[in-house]
């Protein structure tokens, strides 16, 4: 019996992780490529799931298949949003705390302004795989954990083979080590740290219907997931899609295992408590350079 | 302007000011009155970090709870001392409690500064930005601590019902409002006094260039966590006596995240270099907001303060003051630089 609670909160936790690791995966390319501090990237998750809420509400069509209809909004809106913080704070030198403050006001301005639309009321999405669940022997595989699991999963490895393969991607990953060679390959670094803020912002729309399946959503919700996904990017290592996403399956297996164990009410603390960890005893991380 | 002056200068104002609001305004004038000071003191308190040091702290919300919740477990544990504390104790624990709000802000101050010390000393000698993302998830964190915590009430709320009438000032609200022209001088003259001291130097440097600083012999580590614990330990000031001003304290009226939006737009809209700015901005704000959220609602003047503190970083990145050097020259800086 006992057996059979650790390995259900194990395997909760593992599916978590799989969703963390996407909500994380925006960051992991801002902050731990290019340099760009999004702590407004929850806002936008945010921003996701209520994108999917309206679809799935008006048109009946499924949240993740309308989360990919909109990803090139998502990019445009994350070019544009990078343009502006181009010319206002990089170009000057001045992201350090303006750029943050920055940031920080987006994330204010989002959240109050859904506040204002949509008011205090949960919202969640209908699809068929929410609700039933897997069972393998005692063990409980809810699909609506399960399914955006597989969903991030192949997001990941997406993003991994375009990082990794393709010009542009590896300019990507060059952009924030070195831009002057980058320059002298001909490539303008701004084009590229534009396309892949873009890039960051338009997996926002992916989490963000992930986000909906899992959970009904409120606006204030996104400041629960600022701490998660710091924690894991730098407990990850700086940049590191393969540390993303062990760090984000560590972080969901150790926050299934406290509420568990301790209650839901402590689940929050644990993040903030690995990201104090890391930051005192390996702050480049798992996989860090 | 010498600083005993210039306190003198700040007294005789609070002192003005207390007396206007007695003689022509009513209880209103002094709760509205306490709300913007408490932003005067968040925002000077948010500068000596962020503004001279270039240290953004997103967990002003955290340091203001902390000394609010110092004061609902020092208020909790001088009702119940003959519950919560041994039978040995309880003598001298009777002649302790209850403590006077002054002590309790005292308190409250140590604790905020305390946690700023443990935050700061563990992220700050890493890249500014784990600090900034530290104390973003601090007051998450804090939350969670305190909505598990059942004896400040835990999520529930606890009720601190402050004393209906105090010798001298009358109201309580009154000797609350003294109170926080108190701290607004402690925090400005604090603020001021470190622009001009070696400290203050210090900091510049760091916030120009921290390696360089490193390089010539300047010790940063010590001064940040300096500023932090400076810092913190006055926003812990600010929310001491917070649950005596509101009567009821719940984690989410005190871990409010627009303390922390305030404190930092304040400074970015009235200009983070010198101590008039986050004055400028807590008074041009406050005001703002206590008449938006009387005339329109406290949710729209959030959306306010939210694109106003998104437009002064673009468009004007040294604020009000910034604006104001720019129209008029050099001249405002020569002048005051003569003062000295």
């Amino acid at each position: 019996m006992d057996f059979s609670l650790l390995a259900n909160a194990i395997i909760a936790g593992l599916l978590l992780g799989g969703f963390y690791a996407a909500v994380t995966a925006g960051i992991s390319i801002s902050f731990g490529m290019l340099d760009i501090v999004n702590i407004a990237h929850p806002a936008f998750i945010i921003v996701g799931s209520y994108i999917a809420y309206i679809v799935n509400a008006t048109f009946g069509i499924d949240p993740i298949l309308a989360s990919i209809i909109v990803l090139p909004a998502f990019y445009a809106l994350g070019a544009a949003v990078y343009q502006v913080y181009y010319l206002a704070f990089e170009k000057r030198g001045q992201e350090a705390l303006r750029g943050l403050a920055f940031f920080f006001g987006v994330l204010f301005v989002t959240e109050v302004v859904l506040l204002l639309v949509f008011g205090v009321d949960y919202r969640s999405v209908n699809a068929v795989y929410i609700g039933p669940s897997l069972h393998l022997g005692s063990v409980e595989l809810p699909l609506r954990l399960l399914v955006p699991f597989l969903f991030a999963a192949a997001m990941f490895a997406a993003l991994q083979i375009f990082l990794s393969r393709t010009f542009i991607g590896r300019a990507v990953m060059a952009v924030s080590q070195d831009p002057l060679a980058l320059r002298l390959m001909a490539v303008n670094p701004t084009r590229i740290k534009r396309i892949a803020f873009g890039i960051s912002i338009a997996t926002a729309s992916l989490a963000g219907a992930f986000l909906i399946i899992i959970q009904p959503v409120i606006p204030s919700v996104g400041r629960d997931y600022i701490g998660r996904v710091f924690a894991i990017c730098v407990l990850g290592g700086l940049g590191s899609l393969p540390g993303t996403v062990i760090a984000a399956l560590l972080l969901g297996v150790l926050e299934s295992l406290t509420s568990t164990y301790y209650g839901p009410s402590w689940a929050p603390a644990v993040s903030f408590g690995i990201l104090l960890l890391t930051l005192a005893v390996r702050p480049s991380g798992l996989l860090g350079r | 302007m010498r600083t005993p002056i210039f306190i003198l200068v700040q007294a005789v104002i609070g002192l003005a000011l207390y007396g206007l609001f007695i003689f022509y305004g009513n209880d209103y004038w002094f709760y509205a009155g306490y709300t913007v000071l408490q932003f005067v003191v968040l925002a000077t308190a948010w500068n000596i970090l962020g503004g001279y040091c270039g240290y953004v702290n997103f967990g002003s919300a955290g340091f203001f709870a902390i000394g609010a919740y110092s004061t609902v477990f020092l208020y909790t544990v001088g009702q119940q001392i003959d519950d919560v504390v041994p039978e040995s104790l309880q003598g001298v624990m009777h002649l302790i409690f209850p403590l006077s709000l002054p002590t309790m802000i005292v308190i409250g101050g140590i604790c905020a500064g305390l946690v700023g010390l443990g935050t700061g000393y563990l992220t700050l000698r890493l890249r500014g930005v784990f600090f900034a993302i530290a104390t973003l998830a601090l007051a998450v964190v804090l939350e969670t601590l305190v909505v598990n915590w059942e004896f400040v009430g835990g999520s529930r709320g606890a009720y601190v019902i402050p004393p209906s009438k105090i010798p001298i000032f009358g109201a309580y609200i009154h000797f609350l409002f003294a109170l926080m022209i108190v701290l607004a001088i402690v925090a400005l003259a604090c603020a001021r006094l470190i622009e001009r001291s070696r400290l203050g130097y210090g900091f510049a440097t760091i916030r120009d260039d921290e390696l360089a600083a490193e390089a010539c012999g300047v010790p940063t580590l010590r001064l940040k966590l300096t500023a932090t614990v400076l810092s913190g330990a006055l926003m812990g000031m600010a929310g001491a006596p917070f649950p005596y001003y509101i009567g009821y304290v719940e984690p989410s009226s005190a871990f409010n995240l627009s303390y922390a939006v305030n404190s930092i737009a304040m400074p970015m809209i009235g200009g983070t270099t010198s101590w008039v700015g986050p004055l400028i901005g807590a008074i041009l704000l406050g005001t703002l907001q206590q008449l938006a959220t009387v005339t329109i609602s406290s949710v729209a003047n959030l959306l306010i303060v939210g694109l106003l503190l998104i437009g002064f970083v673009i468009v004007a990145p040294n604020g009000i003051v910034g604006l104001w050097q720019d129209w008029f020259g050099k001249k405002s800086v020569k002048s005051r630089r003569s003062e000295t």
